[in-house]
């Protein structure tokens, strides 16, 4: 296959995931600045931050719902913008229109052309709607790739590129508490606090997932444990990484050669088995989340390097 | 006379690009006025074959730079036993000249060139003598001023300036003869001049006479090729015959220096 | 005025004696039904390719006629010959300029006209292509004016396009009406990428020891025939690559892949000379591979078309393919030229000056059916600013009679109605000459219209070649 039909692949599904990962910060922030005793301009901060759209803003400017949600989701030129990320996608998937079936170009393309007609205005009136209809058009495009695409090493590219965007998009939510909660050594938590961990799951659309896991009892520990380390969980760390992983030797084995990647996501894995939550909150969350971020943009460079893209 | 040649050219980019390739048009090759004893071209350190010899019998190579590469030195190291033939080349290579009646965006026609090679035309009796007597009105026409002009430039905007380098000559000369429907070529070589080293490469021109071939005509130098001449290639124009030609992936600043050094031998 | 299905007035033609039939059984509303599932079809087969949503018609679907263009079989023998005669002696023309130039020594064709048209490309001087073939794909344009009179329009000799339309339509039509070809009586056309692949294949280059690696390289999604690019390569099942996945080492080519650089042996090259390599083209081109032209030369790729065959296609040299069917071939031509005036010579220019309101003015340069009068149907003012044009940039335009097209019976807003149509065959030239039994018609929908082109309301037929 062409490096440049792999790449784009890759990094189709990355935007993709992307796109959703800022719609659910977007959706952290607004539950967040909605809990009794928010000062909001803090929490839409702290989502800013975690989007990587700190740039986005001057330094002193107001930083509110209307002005995150302007430039998280619409503003053509934040490059962490949803907007921003569906172009990247459908040009990315423009490139390799005939690598994809019609279903999947389908509704990416419907999805960028909603959102080329979304307006400031509409933001205003309905966010949530608009959140979710984000959500629902990755969740259909996932859905099309799934059913639709043939199982061959194109799938395995896009695999790749969505659990590591999805990796890391879990990594930034969880850092988003971690701007907003300082110190965070605490293991008893404020109403407040508790809240913004609850806003966490709700941002995953995990809260049912997590009770039936958990049986309702939210602790710090137990929803990161979820979020990172649990292996059922779609969005946890632990999840990602081992589909990372599969499809990484489903490419290793159609290609008959392993590379640095393989190497580093199966380290990864291995870790995160071995690992217990209350270590990684003895160790410091934060630096763990760094470290993992590191890993991730590690993991990036070492799959462009091997695939020669 | 027995010509040594040394010519380097040192390109540098910053950044280094991740992708360059060069074609190097560098191979002096035995023609009838030459013959070439020893000759090599060297892209940093390493010596570079020619692959191809294209339209106009001259030979190319191509060099793709294995890493990205910050400095790229092209070295071109030689020995050729040279014969004054009064600029006669002969029919070389065997190709059509006719082709060479085309214009090229450094030589193209306006007003003002085909003025000048009317008068130099009307002025003479016979083929060989216009071509003489325009060689000597493309030098009294264009004064050699260094520096006056840049490799932009075309035939006709050096004529307007009236100053120019050898290669604006060159252009002059072959734009007025393919005027004339008279076939004219470019061409870049070496010329030994121990009073005033040039430092680069040289430039004038051919034209095509019916019945002795191609004939090398240096405005600058108010003469045909002597012995103290070198061909290396030729081409519709400057850009067209360009030794060196290079391509980059991205942006990336480029600076280049040059130095030729032709030296009399035993 | 020729009708294909009614010649000069005289009844039926026998070709379309079940096309008349069918017409004539189906009744208004069901064409006009299997016209919206053709369409239907049209857009499902299409989407697959469309990139909507950027303006204009999101489908942008060239308008399907229903009602298809027939070619008896004898017909299309003396088509056939005709073509595969052209396109040979396009290719001995080729071969001549870029070598000894016989056909200019004889003084059959102006030295000037050749050696100084930007079309002519110096560098392949002296270059020899594989099976010495510069033009792989001939798309020749052809229209009647009579039940024996065929014209060419023009050659297309580089890339000619809308190769893709002739197989969908096919296919299209097949689908809605397959009770039309239940007595298997129409030749297929479908071998059409296979063939074209097997042609490719047979002029790899000397490098070239296995099987040859075959790709088509296209500008990219942003060219309006991108969509023909990839589904040709589709259906070739070779890779449809751009610059950028190329590069040439070791004076080979090789595309990036996943698993490293892979070798490519022959490509298809959808894109035009100045883009191929900005080594030896344009240099301030951001398309193309550094060394591509080189190594083609070394023969460590070969380019379909080879660069420089845009001369055997120029609208001046277009005059001289006769006089080159009789100098390379020693024939008589099969197809005639329309006759054409050349605005260049003095006296012809003033014979058309006088006479605009009669003739067809192109541009040299121009294609789809931009830049173009016709005179009988121009106002006074046109004419005058043409006439200006003209007189400005005289090797610019070259003039021709204005042709009666003959008329297809098309579905028009009020019933079926004779259109004017032209029509377009692919030829193939590898180590042999291939030519599937069809091609592509163009119809214009507009009643009286002589223009074509789908940028100016032109629309497009299934063509049928009956077999014997």
């Amino acid at each position: 296959m062409l490096s440049r039909t792999a790449e784009s692949l890759f990094w189709m599904a990355r935007y993709i995931e992307r796109a959703e990962a800022t719609a659910r910060l977007v959706e952290m922030g607004r539950r967040m600045a909605m809990l009794p005793g928010a000062y909001g301009q803090e929490e839409w901060s702290s989502v800013v931050a975690a989007a990587g759209a700190g740039a986005a803003f001057d330094p002193g400017e107001r930083i509110g719902e209307a002005e995150v949600c302007l430039s998280l989701i619409l503003d053509e030129d934040n490059p962490s913008s949803i907007r921003a990320c569906l172009d990247r996608a459908r040009n990315n998937a423009r490139a390799v229109r005939t690598a994809l079936t019609a279903e999947m170009w389908e509704g990416l393309n419907d999805g960028w052309r909603w959102l080329g007609g979304v307006e400031a205005a509409t933001i205003q009136q309905d966010l949530p709607a608009t959140l979710d209809r984000i959500r629902s058009l990755s969740a259909l495009f996932r859905g099309a790739a799934q059913t639709t695409m043939l199982r061959g090493e194109r799938y395995d590219f896009l695999s790749v590129g969505a659990f590591l965007e999805r990796a890391d998009m879990t990594l930034r939510l969880l850092d988003v508490k971690y701007f907003v909660l300082l110190p965070e050594t605490g293991l008893v938590l404020d109403s407040r606090d508790r809240y913004r961990w609850i806003s966490l799951l709700q941002a995953t659309s995990a809260v049912r997932a997590y009770h039936y896991v958990y049986r309702g009892d939210f602790s710090p520990s137990r929803i990161a444990h979820f979020m990172i380390l649990n292996r059922d969980f779609p969005c946890s760390l632990a999840f990602c990484y081992s589909g990372l992983r599969a499809a990484l030797n489903r490419l290793a084995d159609r290609y008959g050669e392993r590379h640095d990647c393989h190497a580093t996501v199966e380290k990864a894995v291995r870790q995160l088995q071995d690992r217990e939550m209350d270590d990684i909150f003895d160790e410091g969350l934060h630096g763990f989340l760094l470290e993992a971020l590191r890993l991730n943009a590690q993991l990036s460079g070492e799959l462009s390097r091997a695939y020669h893209f | 006379m027995r010509l040594s040649i040394r010519h380097e050219t040192v390109y540098r980019y910053d950044p280094p690009p991740s992708q360059l390739t060069l074609r190097v048009r560098l191979f002096a090759v035995d023609n009838a006025m030459q013959r070439v004893e020893a000759w090599s071209v060297r892209v940093n350190g390493a010596e570079i074959a020619p692959m191809l010899t294209n339209s106009f019998g001259d030979r190319e190579a191509l060099w793709r730079a294995p890493e990205a590469t910050g400095q790229v030195e092209v070295a071109v190291e030689g020995r050729v036993e040279t014969e004054d033939r009064a600029g006669m080349l002969g029919r070389w290579p065997p190709h059509r000249p006719a082709v060479f009646l085309r214009y090229s965006p450094l030589t193209g026609p306006d007003s003002g060139i085909a003025g000048f090679a009317q008068t130099v035309a009307e002025a003479s009796d016979g083929l060989l003598p216009m071509l003489h007597n325009l060689n000597e009105a493309v030098a009294d026409a264009v004064e050699y001023r260094p520096g006056a002009t840049d490799s932009s430039v075309t035939a006709a905007e050096a004529l307007e300036r009236g100053a120019g380098v050898c290669q604006d000559h060159a252009h002059l000369f072959a734009a007025a003869c393919r005027f004339l429907e008279i076939p004219a070529r470019y061409v870049v070589g070496y010329l030994h001049d121990p009073d005033t080293p040039l430092g680069d490469t040289h430039a004038w021109a051919e034209a095509w006479v019916r019945g002795l071939g191609w004939v090398g005509f240096d405005p600058t130098h108010r003469q045909s090729p002597t012995d103290a001449y070198v061909r290396l290639g030729s081409g519709l124009d400057a850009f067209d015959a360009a030794p060196i030609r290079g391509h980059i992936h991205g942006e990336s600043s480029e600076s280049l220096a040059a130095d030729v050094a032709v030296g009399m031998e035993q | 005025m020729f009708d294909e299905m009614t010649g000069e007035g005289a009844g039926i033609r026998a070709p379309y004696s079940e096309i008349a039939a069918w017409i004539e059984a189906s009744g208004l509303d069901t064409l006009r039904r299997h016209t919206a599932e053709a369409e239907d079809v049209f857009r499902r087969i299409g989407i697959t390719f469309a990139v909507y949503g950027e303006g204009g018609d999101p489908e942008r679907l060239i308008p399907f006629d229903l009602i298809p263009r027939v070619f008896a079989a004898d017909e299309w023998r003396r088509l056939e010959r005709g073509i595969r005669q052209r396109a040979l002696a396009l290719n001995a023309f080729l071969q001549d300029i870029y070598h000894r130039g016989e056909i200019l020594r004889a003084g059959i064709i102006p030295e000037r006209l050749v050696y100084r048209n930007a079309a002519f490309e110096p560098a392949m001087v002296g270059v020899n292509p594989p099976g010495r073939i510069y033009s792989h794909v001939v798309g020749i344009d052809i229209v009647r004016t009579g039940e024996r009179e065929f014209q060419v329009l023009e050659d297309n000799c580089r890339t000619p396009s809308g190769v893709s339309y002739m197989l969908e339509n096919r296919e299209c039509m097949m689908r809605t009406c397959p009770e039309l070809f239940r007595g298997g009586n129409i030749e297929p056309v479908d071998v059409y990428p296979e063939e074209l692949r097997r042609t490719l294949e047979e002029v790899a280059p000397p490098a070239c020891d296995g099987d040859p690696v075959v790709a088509l390289l296209t500008p990219g999604p942003f060219n309006s025939a991108y969509y023909e690019h990839s589904f040709l390569a589709d259906l070739m099942g070779i890779e449809l690559v751009e610059p950028q996945d190329l590069f040439v080492d070791e004076g080979l080519c090789w595309m990036r892949t996943t698993q490293g650089p892979q070798r490519v042996d022959v490509l298809y090259r959808r894109i035009d000379d100045a883009f191929i390599d900005p080594l030896s083209f344009r240099p301030d081109s951001l398309l193309g591979v550094p060394g591509l032209f080189d190594a083609y030369r070394a023969g460590g790729v070969t380019l379909c078309s080879a660069p420089g065959t845009g001369i055997a296609d120029d609208k001046e040299v277009y005059v001289y393919v006769p006089e080159m069917i009789r100098f390379y071939l020693g024939q008589e031509p099969i197809l005639q030229n329309v006759p054409t005036w050349r605005c260049s010579d003095d006296e012809e220019r003033a014979w058309v000056l006088d006479r605009l309101d009669e003739l067809v003015v192109k541009e040299v340069h121009g294609s789809g059916g931009y830049g173009m009068l016709i005179g009988p149907h121009s106002s006074a003012a046109e004419r005058s600013e043409f006439a200006e044009k003209i007189r400005r940039d005289p090797e610019g335009f070259i003039a021709q009679p204005t042709l009666e097209l003959s008329s297809s019976p098309s579905l028009s807003e009020t019933g079926v109605a004779g259109r004017h149509v032209d029509f377009r065959p692919y030829c193939l030239i590898g180590r042999t000459i291939r030519l599937v039994p069809g091609g592509l018609t163009r119809v214009a929908l507009r009643e009286g219209s002589l223009v074509v082109n789908s940028s100016q309301g032109g629309g497009v037929k299934d063509t049928w070649v009956l077999a014997d």
